[in-house]
């Protein structure tokens, strides 16, 4: 019984050591692999379209609301202090140190990461992936390169606009609505906000964000069983490793960024 | 052309080819044939370098297939030509860019070249008209044949089919197997055909391996082998449902099963 336990602990820690060896093969090819220039613009600019164009619609939508209800929030509690011309401030800088990146990364995980996950599952289920093997062409070059490289690109551009979305959202509200001077807003914000220690850090954060979503959605593209269940299954582990990663790397990044001021 | 020596493959526990031997000479159509799940198409992908053999040889065009790096691997698949069971087309490309993928990802051929080229291949598998449809609207059997001349697109030595007639109805069946025979003889290829399908494997096939209990249980031409086979090849060939490979998988006493105790 005991041999048993220990037999069933070593197998899934191998089990382990291969997944994490594994991933670790795609992510190098997917990064040193050599760019082919001839064809690598368009399939990057048919993947950014994929993963960042159609994920457009979710993060303008969900950044309007969040820094609306941001705003709405902000304004009860600063009002009781007579300091609801900090508005601005506090809605800038809760978005571009965390909101923007972080929400901005979960949304791209269940939209993005998802849909990758699935695609690639499903070409390795139908065949698609051995077919290109045995017509001399690298899976990994074709398929994850330029989808890994879209994904880092696209998520720091849809972070700077769930930015400035919400900065407007929460103006509707706390200017045009709840009747805070605009001037005051706009002025306090501008001041407030540092450009290299608060957008580039959380431009970097996204960037961070990026990567893992996309190299954990197309490693569990790749890994999938190919069945239908084993898809569905890859699909739910890309957004909830997902997840975990991008609230896990926050804190560390916030810290190592944010930690000593 | 071909050649596997002493082939030993295992997936876990399980022996799937335990010292296997094939030759398949260049220019002739040889078929590996068996029941399902022996491990056919295990074979081609070994064959492909797919999967790595546990011990043996694998020789295709002189070179030992698993000792090549991964480089080596990748330009020998450019002479090998893969018809996959399901027909693995591209699902986001329409049948031209399907059939255009190889010559594109290998060429850098100007585009009206490239149009002619897979007009002449899609031609040749009598799909010329069917070359702006997209995957979803063809039925199995143009799928088959667009992934047929997909295969063909980089003019390989070599092809492999994997179950090529499965779930075929008789006229896409008798296209298939009309075409696998023209384009052997048309374009001097080596061809290597995965099936169970009897009748119209050994109407096309020179030679036939019958693979069963990780192990070739009899090969010849389809002459020999359906006269002078063992007791199990006869039983395949003819599809006998009793014989060496029995009706009933093994169970315990059929009365103990029914009435708790043997009568």
């Amino acid at each position: 019984m005991l041999i048993k336990r220990v037999q069933l602990l070593g197998r899934s820690g191998l089990g382990f050591l291969d997944n994490i060896g594994q991933a670790a093969i795609i992510l190098y090819h997917a990064i040193v692999g050599k760019p082919d220039w001839a064809h690598g613009i368009s399939r990057l600019t048919q993947q950014l379209y994929s993963v960042g164009v159609l994920s457009l619609i979710i993060i303008v939508l969900s950044s309007l609301f969040i820094g609306m209800v941001l705003a709405l929030q902000g304004y009860t509690i600063l009002v009781k202090f007579g300091a609801e011309h900090a508005l601005g401030q506090l809605i800038a800088l809760s978005l571009v140190r965390e909101l923007g990146p972080v929400v901005g990364a979960l949304l791209f995980a269940g939209r993005a990461g998802s849909a990758l996950t699935a695609e690639i599952g499903l070409m390795k289920t139908t065949e698609q992936l051995s077919s290109m093997e045995m017509m001399g062409i690298d899976p990994l070059r074709r398929i994850i390169g330029p989808r890994f490289w879209a994904g880092q690109i696209s998520l720091p551009l849809l972070t700077l606009i769930f930015n400035c979305v919400a900065v407007l959202g929460g103006y509707m509200v706390g200017v045009e609505w709840l009747g805070v001077d605009g001037g005051a807003f706009w002025a306090n914000m501008q001041s407030a906000v540092d450009f290299h220690a608060d957008v580039v850090n959380g431009i970097i954060k996204s960037v961070v964000f990026g990567s893992v979503v996309t190299w954990i959605a197309v490693y569990q593209g790749l890994d999938c069983p190919p069945t239908s269940e084993g898809i569905g299954r890859a699909t739910t582990r890309t957004v909830v490793y997902s997840s975990l990663a991008i609230l896990g790397l926050d804190f560390f990044l916030t810290a190592v960024m944010f930690g000593d001021t | 052309m071909v050649e596997v020596r002493d082939l030993h493959f295992s997936w876990n526990t399980h022996i799937i080819f335990d010292g296997i031997d094939i030759a398949v000479q260049r220019g002739k159509i040889t078929a590996i044939m068996g029941p399902s799940g022996t491990g056919k198409t295990t074979l081609l992908r070994l064959i492909g370098g797919q999967l790595r053999p546990d011990s043996g040889t694998i020789l295709v065009e002189g070179e030992d297939v698993p000792k090549l790096s991964r480089q080596e691997l990748y330009k020998l698949r450019r002479q090998i030509g893969m018809l996959f069971q399901s027909g693995a087309l591209f699902s986001d490309l329409s049948v031209f860019e399907n059939v255009a993928f190889p010559l594109r990802e290998h060429t850098s051929l100007p585009e009206s070249m490239l149009h002619d080229l897979v007009l002449m291949k899609l031609q040749a598998v009598g799909l010329r008209g069917a070359h702006e449809l997209m995957p979803s609207e063809l039925s199995g059997g143009m799928a088959r044949r667009v992934a047929l001349a997909r295969a063909l697109a980089l003019d390989p030595s070599l092809i492999m089919f994997d179950e090529p007639f499965a779930g075929q109805d008789p006229i896409s069946m008798g296209v298939l197997v009309q075409l696998i025979r023209l384009l052997n003889d048309a374009l001097n290829m080596t061809t290597i055909i995965v099936s169970h399908d009897v009748q119209e494997t050994i109407s096309i096939a020179d030679y036939i391996y019958i693979v069963a209990d990780a192990r070739i249980v009899g090969s010849g031409t389809p002459e020999v082998l359906m006269k002078n086979g063992t007791a199990w090849v006869q039983q395949f060939m003819q599809g006998l449902p009793d014989g060496p490979v029995p009706f009933h998988y093994p169970a315990q006493d059929y009365s103990a099963d029914l009435w708790g105790t043997a009568l």
